[in-house]
Formats: structure tokens, C-alpha cells, sequence
């Protein structure tokens, strides 16, 4: 296949970006997308131009790391995949790609595509754990039995991978799906129920300080997740939030 | 001058006295070996805090003074054979000491922990403690020091902790809790994992392991772990290669993303409240030794290119395995070997190299283009068959698409896990599976277009749950559609996640068609050296989970490297780094601006604009590709002397013309994924020298290992127990050519060593 890419460069968080268009020939339809970025980057260096950056790691679909926004939608025109699953068969010869980063107040680009997710990260930190420490003197495991859907559901909660294309997707940059998915996972299993309050007051309370937007239930976010994260953790998310601060 | 150093003293009334130190190897005095030393006090000093630019002069001054009058010491003691008679003495009396405690195996470690020194809560707020790595070892290390008390730095060169690789682990982790009351124990665990690791790992340790597996499982469940629950709300078993228990706990197919969350969810605490200071995207360039202890790191900051001191009382490697030495391996595009190397070049001796696992079930390679490659979890193994065709026609057929596999009727397919290993099946151990696999494409079975796939076949396993279902519901059993779609709906709870990536990345689907698969390599079992403390033979240097060598011998079990990570970095280092760290209370926090932190400081400058400076002609993905091939053909599956000497020329080749050629764009402060790529392949060519030269000098078959020239008439894998019952651990001695190696020799008291059978 013969293509034409559209994709953003920008060399740093300070200066202005633009889009660059580049050609590429004989690409594999049994590539992956970002084995097709890593010829392109050959191409690019033997013609002494910068290569693009972009964060990758694992390439099977599960760190999270990979973080592009292709032809308008975060992680390409697959469902329930990263971009690193997205393969070129996807795509028609001669077709025109554009690439951009994943775009959000809160993820400042760091260069070309890779952008700075550490807000995720600051949001788990404020609340996003089980305060018991790891002496490894905890009860059996199966002490108290937990209910299965409610194991699964929390399990189906904790396959986010926190790559942020719920932001990135969202009119509003919201972060409520990942936020929620995090609330859900423990508020659903007994061990995270006791602090489940002080949990989500103070995880939106960090959500609202990175500057991502509100929620207004459009939807996109389950549409475009690799993982399938669903829109209820939402509604459940807002259930504790209304509960912990009545409680007050 | 090497062997004279230059020590400063701080005096109380405000200067430094300066000593000459010289290292002249052990002796020893009332039957304990203690080091000899000479020292030679200067008779000026410096100014300890310099204020006026007339004092900062007076110190540069006397330092440089300082220099040459070492160097004309060293001299002439080098002349006066003072030296060269001393490091002789010194390589003699220096043993390995692996420090396994006394007493019987099951209570070494309860005896152990209850005798080591222990640190006061009020004196580990004095101690700094690096991390690197946020992998299941290092996150649950930095948690478990953090809650102790002492002060953590962690670093990992991902975006996030929670990207390090562990989270790709998919099928589970061990704990002989026996929940399934099928005869599990603490000492069934460990005997299969010696007997899976072919009696190359360290009794003790393994056993430990063992020990605390159970505490593993309680741990991450109070943490909101959500393994799989049966429909009584228990938790769910299933089992795994090389065992005749169900032992292994797991999420779906993505237990190694949910025990990273917990040990994040941890560190998460920790970093909130301040005790973890977390630095992502930072990559450790080299270690720093003050006095012959480590006292720090050196690290490139990735977004813009920043290179920092780092100070700290120990300093723990949990940076993982070096897979990709193979170019085209499971592990992710960032794991290297660069922190385990740096940590080997400046004294930490690395055991085993050449012990490497290829795991029987990733995705064949489809092109040149490929990355890296995808695993598909070995439980898949419980349910799914693995075959080739029996006839050579049908085989030719496939290939050329004229023929399905689902046409090809029972009788003419080969399940050749089945037919050479009945009591075991497809569930043999990795090596065993990876062999056989290769056996059959080498004979020309290969099912794919490159010759190399075998199929992993579901059909049987969805009837065989089908049948169970209709019976259940009280439906016609009878009816074949009805049966498949039911049996496919419980092959799907059980492995949707896997065979929807398989789906992806092949684009053929499982559930109709067998999945190919073919053996890829996954792990290492070798790593750098440690004792039962985990530290390496740098003093308050540690390695923990796949950074290390110590539980999983020559070839490791499915669902252990979990249980190791987590059971290193929550149960045992975080007590035995206080037996070091009980000598450290008085210290102080390290100075970063003593010498030693400059030296490695501007080692690490100057490697990073050689390369910048170099604008050669091949990018550093052309030389890892072909390390990588060089590694897969002579280093792989199967490995030979003569593969394995031109293997050794080879590499030494490629490194050159690496140097000298190797073009690097960009600059050095900014964010420049290839100069990092360029420092991690530099290291991968070193450390390809050093695993091939290991597998030459090891010429038994074990494990992993299979020399050609040590098989049994029937193929299997033939041991020497007789002449390598030991470790191989290498002393780097500046090239990998000049590597010395050193033998840890194994003790087997409580299992008799066996020839390992899954017949």
C-alpha cells in the first residue's frame, strides 16, 4: 500500500506545532500501525529529518502507553484496540492517515505525538488505593466471599489501562471514565468499600484540579476505549459521589 | 591510578584531611578475612566549605597535588611487586558467598528473619533507598520500604509505573494455598519448581519463594485485586505447564496487569504521602560507588535529556529481564539490560546468562517489518491441543491454501505433545514444548507460510464444554450446533481477551479456525548474582524479581515470575535490606558532589555526545536486528559450539562497526527515543558476548539450555550433573571476552537430584 500521512510535529511543550505530510510506500497490510511509523522513521532519518516520537512500549495492547489520535478518532478506526493493535489492513491503498496527539488541557504535549499523562496518575494518588499496608498479615484470601458478578464487574472496572482516550475522545476532555472505572473497581469488592467516601471525594476533587472538564453523558468515551469500559461506572461514580457528600 | 584512591576526611574545625587509600587485598587475622590496606595521610588539607574564590583556588590546587602524589605512590608500589603480589592473593581468597543460612531447609528463613538486624522506625527515616524499576518487584519493593519508614526514590523510564512490562503477564500466579484440595503444599511448589528449573536454582531461595506465596495471594486480595471467583464467591484455580496441581490464581487473561495495579495502588499511597518521591521517564545511565559501597545513581531524565546525581544508602535493581538481546521477543519495545549491565560493569557478577526461556505459544512472525512479538497465555494449554499434520502433503496444501486445517480429519493429525509425553500432554514444561515445536518444523510440519507454526486447536475443549452446558441446562447434547455455541460461550469467559487479540493481530477467527502459534523468546532466567539477601556482590547493591538469577534454574514455570516479583518486592527484600542498612543509621544523606558521583556523571556525558557527535550511517534498530538474528540463530533453541564461537566472533564485529557507525539524530537535551534506543543496544551487544560465551563454556544440556551435543538417543535434553551442578557467575574484568568466571556450586540436601521426566 501506498500512503499519505498527515502528522503533527511539534518539538516541544513550548514551541507551536503544525502538520507535516509525509509519503510512504509499500506498506504490509499485516503491519501493525506502529511498525508502519517505525519504517516511516527509517525513511525519515536516512533523509536526515527528525524522526516522529511517540510513546509505545509493550505493542500487545495492555500498558497503556501508546497514544495517538488517527483520522479523528483515539486509536484509530478499530474497536476495542490501541493503536499499537491496529493493523494497516484497516486501511486502503492511497489512503490520506492524519496523526495527532491525544489532546487535553491536562496532557500537555511533550514532543510531535507524545504527550504528558501524569494527571492520571496524580488522580490515583489522591485516593486511588486500599489503605492496607503490605505486611503481608492480612486475612485469608478467602475469608470473605465475594459475590461473582460483583467480582466481575469490578474486574470488567479494573481493565482500564489509563491511556487516556477518554480524554482525548471527549468534547469536554473529561476524565470521568477513568476516574470512574478506579471508584467502581473498589467500591464493587468489600476490601475497598470502607473508604469508599473519602475515595471519591478526594479523586474528582484531584480530577477537577488537573483541569480536565465535566461530564455531560455524551458517550463518546465507551465508544472509543480499547478496553471497553462501560458508561455505568459512570453513573455508579456519580451514585458514591452524591452518597459521600451527603454523608459529609 | 586505579589501585590508589584519594579519600577526603571532614575535620571538626572546618577542613578535610586528605588520605591516600590503597587496597591491597585480603588476609587473614584470628581466622576472619579482613581487607589490607595501606594508608598515607597528606600533610595539608582543604577547606571542607569553601567561601571565597581564593579558598576555592587553594582546594583545586591541592587537589590536583593530591593526584600526583598518588600516582607516583601507586607507581612505585607497582614497581616493588607490592601490588601485583597482593591481587593475586586477593582473587584466591575471594569465594562467592550465597549466605544461606543454617538449619533445617523449612526453617531457614523464619530462623533467618528472626536473627538479622533490624533498623529502629525512628532510624529508617535517616536512610534513602533508590528503586529502579516499577515492574511487580520494584513497586511492591518501594511500597513495603516506603510503609517501613525509610525514604524512597524510584525511577522507572516509562511514561507511568504502572506501563512497566509486568503488566503484559497474562495467565496467573502460583500459591500453594490448596484451595482446591487437590494435595497442594508449601513443599510441593517447591519441589516442582526445582524440578521445572532442572535442578539449576538455589534450594533455599526456592523454598522461601514457596513460603511466602500463600501470604502473596492474601495481600493483593486485601487490596482489591479482582482475581477470578467461582459462583460460591471463592476464589478460582486453574493449572499451569510442569505441575499435577491447580495452583495458579488469575484475572481473565490479565493477572499481571491486576497484581501491577495493586503493587501501584500501593505506591500510590506511598507517593501520597509523600514517602515515595517517583520520577517517570527516567532512565538510570550508571551506578556510583563511594568506598567500595553503592551510594547512588546517575540518570538521564528522558523529556529533556537532563542528567542527574542521585544519592542513597542502597540502591535496588528491579529493572527486569533482557529478552530483548533477541531483537524480537515478548517483552516490550523499552526493556533492556542497561541498569543490570551498568550494575555488572562496575563489580555485580551476572549469573547465568545464557539461560533464556522461549516460550511455546506467541504468534509466528509474519513479516520483516515485525517488532516484537505477542505471547498467548500458556494457560490456553489447559484446553487447547497442539498438533501438526501427519502427512507432508497436507502440510503443502495448507501452505498454498488449498486446504483447511479443520478439514483435515483426526486421523491425520500428529498431537505430538500427546503422543511423546502422555502423563504430561500439553502440559509440558515451556523448554520441553518449545523443543517440540521446533522438532516438527524442522522436519517440515511448519503450517504457515515461513515453515514455523504449529496449531493450538480448541475444537475438542468446545465440544467437551458444550456437552457440559446442554447437560446442565438441561438442553439436547446431541445437537452440534448447539454445542458449539454453547461451548464457545465458556471458552469465550475464559480466554475472550486472548483470543480477541489473536483475532486482531492474525485476523482469522480462533473460534472456528485453530489458532498457529510458535515459540518466542519471553524470559531470562539468568541475571545478575545475589545471595539469600538479594544483594549482589556490590555491598548495598540489590537486584530483585527477573533481574535476578536466583529461583527459576535453568528454566522456569508458568505463573512464577509473579510469584517472584511479589514475593521478593513485598516479603523478603524489605527485610533483609536491614541487615545491611542497620550499619547505616549514622551516615547521613550521601553528598552527591563527592568525586565518585562526578567520575560517572561525566562517563555518562561523554558516551551520550559520542554517539550524538558520531552521525553515522545505520540506525540503531539496523544493528539490533542484527544482534538479534545473530542471537535467534546461534544463540536460540538450540545452540552448538561452532554456532556459538562464530556467534561470539560475530558480535564482536557488529559492536565495532556499531561504534563506528551507528548514526544518531537529534540532540542530547531533548526528548530522543533513539539515543536512548542507542545506550541500550551498546549494552545488549556487550552482554550477547558474555550469554554466548556462557552457553559455550556450559556443555550439558539443561532446561532452557539444550546443547546439541548433549541429547539422549530419543532428543531429550541431556544433564551433566556430575560437572555443572553449579552457577555461573562472571566477574566483568573490563570486555565481555575477559569475563572470569566464578562457580556457586548447588547443594541439594532435602530433593535428590532426578532426571527430569514428563513422560
Amino acid at each position: 500500500m501506498n500512503l499519505t500521512l498527515k502528522i503533527w510535529r511539534q518539538p516541544n511543550s513550548e514551541t507551536k506545532g503544525k502538520i507535516e505530510t509525509y509519503k510512504i510506500d509499500d506498506v504490509s497490510p499485516d503491519m501493525s500501525f506502529l511498525e508502519m511509523m517505525d519504517v516511516l522513521n527509517e525513511q525519515l532519518m536516512s533523509q536526515g529529518i527528525d524522526p516522529v516520537a511517540f510513546d509505545h512500549d509493550c505493542r500487545e495492547g495492555i500498558c497503556g502507553m501508546c497514544s495517538m489520535f488517527i483520522n479523528g478518532e483515539a486509536h484509530g478506526p478499530d474497536r476495542l484496540v490501541t493503536t499499537c493493535q491496529l493493523h494497516m489492513r484497516k486501511f486502503k491503498d492511497g489512503d490520506t492517515i492524519t496523526i495527532e496527539p491525544f489532546r487535553a488541557k491536562a496532557f500537555p504535549v511533550i514532543k510531535d505525538l507524545a504527550v504528558d499523562r501524569s494527571a492520571f496518575d496524580r488522580i490515583q494518588q489522591a485516593g486511588g488505593f486500599v489503605s492496607v499496608n503490605t505486611s503481608g498479615n492480612t486475612q485469608d484470601a478467602n475469608a470473605i466471599p465475594i459475590d461473582k458478578h460483583d467480582a466481575d464487574k469490578a474486574f470488567d472496572a479494573a481493565t482500564c489501562i489509563g491511556c487516556g482516550a477518554c480524554v482525548a475522545t471527549c468534547k469536554n476532555a473529561s476524565a470521568m471514565l477513568f476516574v470512574s472505572a478506579k471508584v467502581s473497581q473498589y467500591a464493587l469488592l468489600p476490601q475497598g468499600k470502607v473508604e469508599a467516601a473519602d475515595r471519591v471525594l478526594n479523586m474528582v476533587n484531584q480530577m477537577d484540579e488537573e483541569g480536565f472538564g465535566n461530564c455531560t453523558n455524551t458517550g463518546a468515551c465507551e465508544v472509543e476505549c480499547p478496553k471497553g469500559i462501560s458508561l455505568e461506572n459512570i453513573a455508579r461514580m456519580n451514585r458514591e459521589y452524591l452518597f459521600a457528600s451527603l454523608k459529609g | 591510578m586505579k589501585r590508589v584512591k584519594i579519600r577526603y576526611r571532614k575535620n571538626a574545625n572546618g577542613t578535610s584531611s586528605i588520605r591516600l587509600n590503597c587496597f591491597c587485598g585480603y588476609e587473614k587475622v584470628n581466622g576472619k578475612k579482613k581487607a589490607r590496606r595501606l594508608i598515607k595521610t597528606l600533610p595539608f588539607h582543604l577547606v571542607t566549605e569553601p567561601a571565597s574564590k581564593d579558598e576555592i583556588k587553594l582546594n583545586d590546587y591541592y587537589k590536583i597535588e593530591a593526584t600526583k602524589i598518588a600516582d607516583e605512590w601507586e607507581k612505585s608500589l607497582l614497581e616493588n611487586d607490592i601490588l601485583t603480589q597482593q591481587d593475586e592473593t586477593k582473587i584466591k581468597s575471594f569465594k562467592l558467598n550465597s549466605k544461606i543460612p543454617e538449619g533445617d531447609l523449612a526453617q531457614k528463613w523464619t530462623n533467618h528473619k528472626g536473627k538479622i538486624n533490624l533498623v529502629s522506625p525512628a532510624n529508617k527515616r535517616l536512610i534513602d533507598v533508590i528503586v529502579v524499576g516499577t515492574g511487580l518487584a520494584g513497586a511492591s519493593a518501594s511500597a513495603t520500604l516506603a510503609e517501613l519508614g525509610y525514604n524512597v526514590k524510584t525511577f522507572c523510564f516509562q511514561d507511568s509505573p504502572r506501563r512497566a512490562h509486568s503488566i503484559a503477564a497474562q495467565g496467573g500466579i502460583n500459591a500453594a494455598k490448596n484451595y482446591q484440595g487437590d494435595g497442594d503444599s508449601t513443599y510441593r511448589l517447591f519441589y516442582d519448581t526445582i524440578k521445572g528449573g532442572d535442578y539449576r536454582s538455589r534450594e533455599a531461595n526456592v523454598h522461601r519463594l514457596a513460603e511466602v506465596s500463600t501470604n502473596i495471594i492474601d495481600q493483593c486480595v486485601a487490596q482489591g485485586v479482582p482475581f477470578a471467583r467461582d459462583y460460591g464467591g471463592l476464589l478460582d484455580n486453574r493449572s499451569f505447564g510442569g505441575v499435577l496441581v491447580s495452583r495458579t490464581f488469575y484475572a481473565k487473561g490479565q493477572t499481571g496487569q491486576q497484581l501491577l495495579l495493586g503493587a501501584y495502588s500501593a505506591m500510590n499511597r506511598q507517593i501520597g504521602r509523600g514517602k515515595i518521591q517517583m520520577y517517570n521517564r527516567h532512565e538510570m545511565m550508571d551506578i556510583v560507588i563511594i568506598d567500595g559501597k553503592a551510594r547512588g545513581i546517575i540518570t538521564r531524565n528522558l523529556v529533556n535529556g537532563k542528567i542527574e546525581r542521585h544519592g542513597a544508602h542502597a540502591v535496588v535493581i528491579a529493572s527486569g529481564g533482557y529478552g530483548n538481546v533477541f531483537f524480537l521477543s515478548t517483552n516490550a519495545m523499552g526493556s533492556n539490560v542497561s541498569a543490570t549491565w551498568k550494575i555488572h560493569k562496575k563489580g555485580a557478577y551476572f549469573a547465568n546468562p545464557c539461560f533464556t526461556q522461549i516460550h511455546p505459544t506467541c504468534i509466528p512472525v509474519s513479516g520483516d517489518h515485525q517488532s516484537k512479538l505477542t505471547l498467548m497465555s500458556e494457560s490456553l494449554r489447559n484446553d487447547g491441543r497442539i498438533w501438526v499434520p501427519k502427512k507432508l502433503g497436507d502440510v503443502k496444501a495448507i501452505r498454498e491454501g488449498n486446504l483447511k486445517p479443520t478439514e483435515i480429519r483426526e486421523e491425520d493429525r500428529d498431537y505430538y505433545l500427546e503422543r511423546r509425553y502422555p502423563a504430561f500432554g500439553n502440559l509440558v514444561p515451556r523448554d520441553v514444548a518449545s523443543r517440540a515445536a521446533k522438532e516438527r518444523c524442522d522436519a517440515g510440519f511448519g503450517v504457515n507460510k515461513t515453515g514455523e507454526a504449529v496449531y493450538l486447536d480448541f475444537a475438542s475443549a468446545i465440544t467437551r464444554y458444550g456437552k457440559e452446558q446442554a447437560h446442565v441446562k438441561n438442553l439436547n447434547e446431541d445437537d452440534p450446533v448447539l454445542v458449539k455455541k454453547l461451548g464457545q460461550q465458556v471458552v469465550r469467559a475464559k480466554y475472550g481477551n486472548l483470543f480477541q487479540m489473536y483475532e486482531k493481530i492474525v485476523d482469522q477467527n480462533p473460534y472456528e479456525t485453530p489458532m498457529m502459534i510458535y515459540p518466542a523468546v519471553h524470559y531470562t532466567m539468568g541475571g545478575v548474582w545475589v545471595d539469600y539477601n538479594l544483594m549482589t556482590t556490590i555491598p548495598g547493591c540489590y537486584a530483585i524479581g527477573e533481574a535476578n538469577f536466583s529461583d527459576h534454574g535453568a528454566n522456569r514455570l508458568g505463573a512464577s515470575a509473579l510469584m517472584q516479583g511479589l514475593a521478593d518486592g513485598y516479603f523478603v527484600l524489605p527485610y533483609t535490606i536491614g541487615d545491611y542498612l542497620a550499619d547505616d543509621i549514622r551516615t547521613g544523606p550521601i553528598d552527591t558532589k563527592l568525586p565518585e558521583f562526578e567520575k560517572a556523571e561525566n562517563s555518562v556525558r561523554a558516551q551520550i555526545e559520542a554517539f550524538i557527535s558520531n552521525h553515522g550511517k545505520n540506525s540503531v534498530d539496523y544493528y539490533h536486528r542484527k544482534l538479534g538474528k545473530i542471537m535467534w540463530d546461534k544463540c536460540g533453541m538450540s545452540r552448538n559450539e561452532k554456532g556459538l564461537k562464530e556467534a561470539i566472533k560475530e558480535i564482536q564485529e557488529l559492536r565495532e562497526d556499531f561504534y563506528k557507525n551507528v548514526n544518531v539524530p537529534g540532540r542530547s537535551d531533548e526528548f530522543n527515543e533513539q539515543l536512548a534506543k542507542a545506550g541500550r543496544v551498546a549494552d545488549f551487544l556487550e552482554l550477547g558476548e558474555l550469554f554466548a560465551n556462557d552457553a559455550l563454556k556450559r556443555t550439558e544440556s539443561c532446561g532452557g539450555h539444550f546443547r546439541e551435543e548433549s541429547q539422549t538417543p530419543e532428543g531429550e535434553a541431556l544433564r551433566d550433573d556430575k560437572n555443572f551442578t553449579f552457577v555461573s557467575a562472571w566477574e566483568c574484568k573490563g570486555v565481555p571476552s575477559k569475563a572470569k568466571l566464578h562457580k556457586e556450586d548447588l547443594e541439594y540436601e532435602e530433593i535428590e537430584v532426578k532426571t527430569r521426566s514428563y513422560k
